[in-house]
């Protein structure tokens, strides 16, 4: 990321700060991704770019408590498949795979019959894999469904690559970089009142006059 | 080829061919068979046809050694990038990481039974990198002259795309065609969208023989990929819905075609599709 998309992400950062409003929107993410198809269960994977893993990020129905911060290697299963090849997925009996519903068991104590799993895209970047387990079998799967299901990741993809780029303007507002110092600057402005806050800002004013004329 | 001295007349003849031009009396020297001529029917096109002698890669994530819906493979590698990212391809030992491989290639031999499969493997090292492995693979693919490569997926990076994009057009012009999974996500993604690869979507019906062309382009075919009975990991089937597989579909069918008319171009090939679709050669044409 160049220092200027950092500053901008910086702009982004005064809008979505706490880690907590990022915790509920994953989560609110996966909960109605369940609803939406009547799931008993449904997941985020986030890729980490600094292991190459996929970490479990938000889950809601089953294995909601045990499965948060879990990783495993990007490559491995249908997960691995769909974060890299950018392609969504749908499996019916899935149970029917040995090594499957060994490793999942193994991961999650709970093994779905089925399961839906698409790439969250933002524009070039895939971020990760949201998966939806075991819709109702009333019916077999649609591609009225499909569609749902892209357009949904879709959306849940652009408000994460915005958490995504707040993150990493956070990282670079508490880090040492150029972009901290213009970013503690603004903010002890911003701490100022009265007189000395117009002074400030017109010092400011008079630093960009000059800056911008170099 | 040197010690026939037919095929080496061939060759001196072919060799003085306008390529880039053409001179006043050249006409004379590229007059063409018309390969479809008269009526192209499914009868024509594949009636009788299994695939014989058509290599068919599918590039993707392994197919499993043995698997009872695929058989015997023809060869199999795994594509990997060295330090100075230089492309190596080794023999595959791993088979299928995931089972998306063995299930494109359970479709393939469905449809095409006497199809030669080939697997090369660009998916399993991690996904960092994973969009450089592809274009390596692909690359790597195209030079072995296989007459079909099925992509049953795409990456999003467009500084890749350009890249795969002049790969797509060599293939095209040395009669590798290129069948691709059409995105059904609001994405920009590649290599589907080139016009020189054929695109394929999912209908909901359940004949694998049932393909439609799309009047409405990128989008060029849609064929069987919903609930699709796949083969998968473990010698096993599973059900699955994916524009995944209703790519194979098509690759098998222009498998079938290659292998009735092996002298067909990837342009002709992709016009004798669209004369054989479902909502284009009428009622008779979807009998399979």
């Amino acid at each position: 990321m160049t220092d200027k998309a950092d500053l901008n992400a910086a702009v982004a950062a005064g809008v979505l700060s706490a880690d907590d409003q990022f915790g509920r929107l994953l989560r609110s993410i996966v909960d109605v991704a369940r609803a939406i198809f009547g799931a008993k269960a449904s997941s985020i994977m986030l890729h980490d770019e600094s292991t190459d893993e996929l970490v479990f990020a938000a889950v809601s129905g089953e294995g909601e408590e045990a499965l948060v911060g879990k990783r495993f290697p990007s490559s491995a299963g249908i997960a691995g498949w769909v974060l890299s090849s950018r392609t969504p997925l749908v499996l019916e009996d899935v149970q029917n795979d040995p090594r499957f519903a060994r490793d999942v068991a193994e991961r999650t104590g709970y093994v779905p019959k089925g399961l839906m799993a698409v790439p969250l895209l933002d524009e070039e970047e895939a971020l990760g894999v949201l998966q939806v387990l075991d819709r109702p079998q009333r019916s077999r799967f649609s591609l009225q469904e499909m569609e749902l299901l892209g357009l949904f990741a879709g959306q849940a993809a652009i408000a994460l690559g915005l958490l995504r780029s707040a993150q990493r303007a956070r990282a670079a507002l508490e880090g040492d970089g150029d972009v901290a110092v213009v970013a503690s600057l603004a903010a002890a402005v911003d701490s100022l009142e009265g007189s000395r806050r117009d002074a400030g800002i017109s010092l400011l004013r008079e630093l960009e006059r000059v800056l911008g004329q170099s | 080829m040197a010690e026939d001295p037919q095929a080496e007349e061939v060759a001196e003849e072919e060799d003085d061919l306008p390529a880039w031009s053409l001179p006043l009396g050249g006409a004379s020297k590229i007059a063409l068979e018309n390969p479809v001529a008269g009526r192209v029917d499914r009868e024509w096109a594949l009636g009788g046809a299994t695939g014989r002698g058509v290599r068919v890669c599918v590039l993707d994530s392994g197919v499993e050694r043995n698997h009872p819906r695929v058989g015997e493979i023809a060869g199999a590698v795994a594509i990997r990038l060295d330090e100075e990212g230089g492309t190596i391809a080794e023999p595959d030992e791993e088979g299928d990481l995931c089972g998306h491989g063995t299930a494109c290639a359970g479709v393939i031999r469905g449809i095409a039974p006497e199809a030669e499969i080939y697997s090369v493997r660009v998916l399993g090292g991690g996904f960092s990198g994973s969009g450089k492995v592809l274009v390596a693979g692909l690359h790597w693919a195209v030079g072995q002259g296989y007459d079909i490569i099925n992509m049953s997926l795409s990456t999003t990076k467009r500084q890749l795309g350009e890249t795969l994009h002049e790969l797509a057009d060599s293939a095209y012009f040395q009669r590798t065609v290129l069948v691709a999974s059409a995105h059904n996500m609001p994405v920009e993604s590649f290599p589907w969208r080139f016009s020189s690869v054929i695109s394929v979507g999912s209908h909901e019906e359940s004949d694998p023989m049932v393909f439609y062309a799309n009047p409405n382009p990128p989008v060029e075919f849609f064929a069987h990929g919903v609930d699709v009975d796949i083969a998968w990991l473990g010698g096993g089937s599973i059900r699955a819905t994916g524009n995944s597989f209703a790519t194979p579909c098509i690759s098998a069918i222009a498998a079938l075609i290659l292998s009735k008319h092996p002298r067909l171009t990837p342009f002709q090939l992709k016009s004798v599709l669209f004369q054989i679709a479902s909502n284009v050669g009428g009622p008779d044409d979807r009998q399979s």
